[in-house]
């Protein structure tokens, strides 16, 4: 059964990836501008030198051909040539990649520990504390990360001197270190969401028949929260953590470029602002790799969270 | 019968919420001895599943409660909670209305019923799983559904796994909320069969709630009849049903359906039950009763001889079926 649930997934994961490749791709070739007048910047155009440009990004062949030839070249790793840098974009994918990676997986830490550690509080103790988490979430998901990342530097970098201002570090330790700020702008907003779906799937829970017949057996109120209570709340809880990893990966973006942190993120914002076609496109399909597969993860926990939901059902619930 | 011999015995039990204006219950006595089944009848909204509930201490949240419901003679309204949970975990334990609710849908069944004895025995799980395996044959389940989940078994199923975990730590009181309402009518009479049959097996005294007459005729001992909050009358099983004293008593047997007279109209009980809003002076039934005079608009009847009415000293009750009872 799971093997069946696997194939189709998987099926569906290409499908969905071809789609969004040509989603891509299109996007660009209908955008205004051409990467060949940020090569030329402003140098009298040569015919011979823009024909040889041309040719070498294919310019000249219609769309579809253009889109199979890409796409043919991607399927084999080759994610071709940056225009800004002349250098192959894998090579310089890779370099990227490490700190954005790390700065991702900071930030998904602090969203669950604080998400579902102040959703749970917020649930439990109910008055005062959860007036007060309501009004924290609200500042939190009333805030874009860039503003958090403005604020948080001029605090704790400018006038606390306590974290860098730019970079991204060296080695792992220096790298935490470099990524706290970023991470805390990144998460702020995600926390606010995932508090927010802690708190209602909880007092949904607190709710249920079985939960008061569960204290009736005279089981005590912690285990009853743990085991009941929080137990069947996981499953909105996994699906919005599984759409917060992608939501931090767009995040990024902006979040690297308020801090210079040179990710993945900062490199895709200005290679859209300066048109480098190969480097949007291989970043881009990426990131939409990546929210396909943290789906499919999600998809594949949720019948171990609710027995209910086998792998035979389409989808979760 | 003495003191000592009661497993439940609550006395004077008056619960008030916020914002209602008469108490949700008011001044409730009852008994329940040792291996005895008592009912506990009333429409909607009386109260008695409330009352069944105070028995374990499980009050709505800002209740303020006066009187006293003692469990083996302890009473629960003082306990602590470290107490409370004793009680709750060995002494009385409670089955519910509805199964497939009240059992948690993600755990499994073994779970389910080794759960409080894990966490509470102090023994093992193995012994809690040995005594489960026992109980679960009491209730004519086989051991497999230890490691079945609720999804996997019918409503019926449930409810005896339900009944095997509250004789679980062999409690002396069980408590019933309406137990088979949710459960077909075969099934019904199955869970009945077997409850009655684990008294006489366990020797535990049973609070049955109810509000099918023909149920609590066939399964208790003696019946309590409620009515807003209060305890309008109660005696032997037989008695009761057979020769009504009070005229909400005698009302409800007419609304009850009965095989030996398919085609006798049913005599709804015109009207309806006082509302917690408005506060109730007098007799909470005299809205609605065809005998109800002056004094009972007026003054609250207390319950004597096991009826709390004025006129039932007068009234011949008995006959109403047949048809002659004046319609208000």
């Amino acid at each position: 059964m799971i093997a069946g649930f696997l194939t189709r997934r998987l099926a569906g994961l290409a499908a969905t990836l071809v789609a969004a490749s040509f989603l891509v791709f299109g996007a660009l070739y209908l955008a205004p501008g051409s990467p060949e007048t940020f090569l030329l910047a402003g140098r009298a155009a040569n015919p011979e030198a823009l024909a040889a440009i041309r040719a070498q990004y294919h310019l000249d062949d219609p769309f579809l051909i253009q889109y199979v030839k890409w796409l043919g070249q991607m399927v084999t790793g080759d994610l071709g040539q940056s225009v800004q840098y002349r250098s192959p974009v894998l090579g310089l994918i890779e370099a990227r990649l490490p700190g954005t990676l790390l700065l991702i997986a900071m930030s998904a830490l602090l969203v669950v520990l604080f998400g579902v550690g102040l959703g749970w509080i917020s649930a439990v103790r109910g008055g005062a504390t959860d007036s007060a988490v309501l009004v924290g979430t609200t500042v939190a998901l009333g805030t874009p990360s860039f503003v958090a990342a403005i604020v948080l530097l001029w605090l704790f970098s400018v006038k606390l001197g306590w974290f860098p201002t730019i970079g991204g570090g060296q080695g792992l330790a220096d790298m935490i270190y470099h990524l706290t700020l970023p991470s805390v702008a990144l998460s702020l907003y995600w926390i606010g969401v995932l508090t927010r779906v802690t708190r209602t799937s909880m007092l949904d829970e607190l709710g249920r028949e079985h939960v008061e017949v569960a204290r009736s057996r005279g089981i005590p109120e912690r285990t009853v929260i743990r085991r009941h209570v929080l137990r069947n709340a996981l499953g909105p809880i996994s699906t919005m953590s599984g759409l917060t990893i992608s939501g931090l990966v767009i995040s990024t973006v902006l979040v690297e470029s308020a801090f210079g942190l040179g990710g993945l993120g900062e490199f895709l914002a200005r290679s859209v602002s300066v048109k480098d076609f190969p480097v949007v496109q291989a970043i881009s399909l990426l990131i939409v790799a990546l929210f396909v597969v943290v789906n499919l993860v999600v998809d594949l926990l949720y019948p171990l969270i609710d027995p209910r939901v086998g792998y035979g059902a389409r989808g979760a619930r | 019968m003495s003191a000592a011999t009661h497993v439940l015995e609550i006395d004077g039990l008056t619960l008030r919420l916020p914002r209602t204006a008469r108490p949700v219950l008011d001044g409730v006595d009852l008994t329940v001895g040792a291996s005895e089944i008592v009912a506990l009848v009333g429409e909607s909204g009386s109260g008695k599943s409330m009352t069944l509930r105070t028995a374990l201490g499980l009050l709505p949240r800002q209740a303020a409660v006066g009187g006293s419901v003692r469990v083996a003679g302890e009473d629960v309204l003082t306990m602590t909670p470290a107490r409370l949970r004793d009680l709750r975990a060995g002494t009385a334990s409670m089955i519910f209305q509805d199964p497939r609710a009240a059992i948690n849908p993600l755990r499994r069944l073994g779970d389910f019923l080794t759960e409080s004895a894990r966490i509470n025995g102090g023994a093992g799980g193995e012994r809690a799983v040995v005594r489960a395996r026992h109980l679960l044959a009491a209730v004519g389940l086989t051991d497999r559904v230890l490691s079945q989940y609720p999804h996997e078994l019918s409503g019926g199923m449930l409810q005896r796994i339900m009944i095997a975990s509250a004789l679980m730590n062999d409690p002396g009181l069980l408590l019933c909320d309406e137990p088979t309402t949710a459960l077909d009518v075969t099934t019904q009479a199955e869970i009945v069969a077997l409850l009655a049959d684990l008294r006489n097996t366990f020797g535990t005294g049973m609070l049955f709630v109810t509000h099918d007459l023909g149920l609590a005729a066939a399964i208790s001992d003696r019946v309590f009849v409620m009515y807003a909050g209060r305890i309008v009358e109660h005696g032997p099983a037989g008695s009761l049903f057979g020769a009504p004293r009070h005229p909400y008593t005698a009302a409800l047997l007419d609304s009850t359906p009965r095989l030996e007279a398919p085609s006798e109209r049913l005599a709804a009980i015109p009207g309806q039950p006082p509302d917690l809003r408005a506060p109730l002076s007098g007799c909470p039934f005299a809205a609605r009763c065809a005998y109800a005079i002056e004094r009972c608009r007026a003054e609250r009847p207390e319950p004597e001889n096991g009826v709390a009415c004025h006129r039932a000293g007068e009234l011949v009750l008995a006959t109403v079926r047949e048809g002659d009872r004046p319609r208000a």
